[in-house]
């Protein structure tokens, strides 16, 4: 059995059907413990008071919303050179969840800034780029709702994926060459010197290990949705035929 | 309770917009899943019906 | 690939869209910014590169339902598959037909605008030379966004969603180099840039776009 037959729709749903109840309860779980933790159980920064605690929502969505768009870019390239229909599907599935992180990260990251910058919003690299980053995924939402034909709104999609990672980009480095920010430097560089300290740190890895968690699951859960609906439209279609 | 500070709103409003998020893209996963899979009981239930 | 350019430029200009239209549209917008903002100099200088710029998007922006819907329904687009020029051509052909007959009529007319909005002296030579780099480069995007929308019905919501984010980094650099040309700093690491984008979105984007028009003729 080659890696490719996990991508078979009938095989695809055997084993999600399995994996998922551990995914959703492993991702509850090291949500919970970390948000707790986090919230709970960690001194306040000597300089930013209580509100380093949003960091334990911020930076974990903030990750999974680029990651969110790289793992659709990839899952196009599969639909687009190996034609899987569950790779369209969990391009598809996953968009939704990347707004929501997207979302999520804007929200804190502007209420993060009332205490600390002294403002809601700022034309502030990283949360324009944020910004930006949302409306791609809202085109690329609105354009898979549009068309009718499922292959041919996979394969645009697709492609509107691939040029938009490259807009992207682009987009990211003309907003830091527009505007010089106020926002902190990365927390999770692995070789920088500042990083922040570990009461923080440990606490934080086990939100973002929650979010991945919760990510694949939710994503794994909607592409079953997916499949589910396509195979209700084949069989409409059919029964309109007949 | 731990002691917020003078950033408490902050903090709240961050955690539940945050949470109501999550909980908001998980509620519709689950709302559109039930609504599919029963749509596709019916259809299929349908086609055996025909067959029979 | 010149015949279907040429035919293209025909086709809008009988339509009565041509050079005018965009042009009466640029100038309408300009006189909206001062109606809108004030007719106080201090107050519309200092936004006219950018006001001009998002004026240039809007009016390229307006007229790309057109490049391909028309061949789309009477199924001239079929015939353009298969005729002997690759879809890659044809893409870029319709561009450069879209380019004519907005960004270029804007580039033009620009010098001319610029002082309505207190535009100081070099800056309107500015402004059209970033128009001049920038604009082709929204001609491809916004053909690669009407390929995307040609089969639907209610396009013209969707398709500015889908291309007003990706014109951003052009619009910002184009901008850009404008304000500081007319602040005395120099302007050329964003002109580069802007000449950057546009000569990658040269390259690829009639893949691109051809990518998509195989996509939708081989489903319909």
């Amino acid at each position: 059995m080659t890696f490719w037959e996990f991508a078979n729709p009938r095989v695809f749903m055997g084993w999600t059907e399995k994996v998922l109840p551990w995914l959703f309860g492993i991702a509850a779980l090291f949500l919970a413990t970390g948000l707790v933790w986090g919230f709970f159980f960690t001194p306040d920064d000597f300089r930013q008071g209580s509100t380093v605690k949003i960091i334990y929502l911020h930076v974990p969505s903030a990750f999974m919303a680029i990651n969110a768009w790289i793992m659709m870019l990839v899952a196009s390239l599969i639909w687009l050179v190996r034609r899987h229909h569950v790779s369209a599907l969990v391009a598809k599935a996953a968009a939704p969840v990347g707004i929501t992180m997207t979302l999520i990260a804007l929200f804190t990251g502007a209420i993060w800034g009332q205490p600390m910058w002294g403002t809601w919003w700022a034309w502030e690299p990283r949360l324009t780029s944020f910004f930006i980053l949302f409306l791609f995924y809202l085109g690329y939402v609105a354009l898979w709702a549009a068309i009718e034909d499922p292959d041919q709104a996979a394969d645009l999609t697709s492609i509107l994926c691939m040029v938009g990672s490259v807009f992207a980009v682009l987009s990211r480095y003309a907003v830091f060459f527009w505007n010089q920010g106020l926002h902190q430097g990365a927390t999770l560089s692995l070789d920088a010197d500042e990083n922040i300290a570990d009461v923080f740190w440990y606490p934080l890895l086990i939100c973002l290990a929650g979010f991945i968690v919760l990510f694949i699951a939710l994503v794994l859960y909607r592409t079953r949705t997916e499949i589910r609906a396509r195979r209700l439209q084949a069989m409409t279609l059919r029964e309109r035929m007949a | 309770m731990p002691d917020l500070g003078s950033y408490a709103t902050e903090v709240g409003l961050a955690y539940a917009v945050s949470l109501a998020l999550l909980g908001g893209i998980i509620l519709l996963s689950v709302i559109r899943a039930r609504r599919v899979a029963r749509e596709l009981d019916a259809a299929v239930g349908r086609r055996e019906r025909r067959q029979e | 690939m010149i015949a279907l350019f040429l035919r293209d430029l025909k086709l809008s200009v009988r339509a009565g869209g041509g050079f005018g239209l965009a042009l009466a549209f640029f100038l309408i917008l300009v006189s909206l910014v001062a109606f809108a903002v004030g007719p106080a100099p201090a107050a519309l200088a200092p936004i006219a590169p950018g006001m001009l710029w998002v004026g240039a998007l809007l009016a390229a922006l307006l007229s790309l339902d057109r490049i391909f819907a028309l061949d789309w329904e009477d199924g001239s687009l079929d015939a353009l598959a298969t005729a002997p020029i690759p879809l890659e051509g044809v893409a870029l052909g319709k561009a450069a037909a879209h380019w004519v007959t907005t960004g270029l009529p804007l580039t033009i007319a620009a010098p001319a605008l610029g002082p309505l909005l207190f535009l100081d002296p070099p800056g309107h030579l500015w402004l059209a030379l970033t128009l001049a780099l920038g604009t082709p480069a929204l001609s491809l995007i916004g053909a690669f966004g009407a390929a995307l929308t040609v089969g639907l019905k209610r396009g013209g919501l969707l398709l500015s969603l889908l291309v007003l984010p990706l014109n951003v980094p052009t619009l910002l650099f184009g901008a850009e180099a404008v304000r500081r040309a007319v602040e005395g700093a120099d302007p050329a690491t964003p002109l580069l840039f802007l000449a950057g984008i546009t000569a990658g979105a040269l390259g690829l984007l009639p893949f691109a776009t051809a990518g998509v028009l195989r996509a939708m003729l081989r489903a319909s």
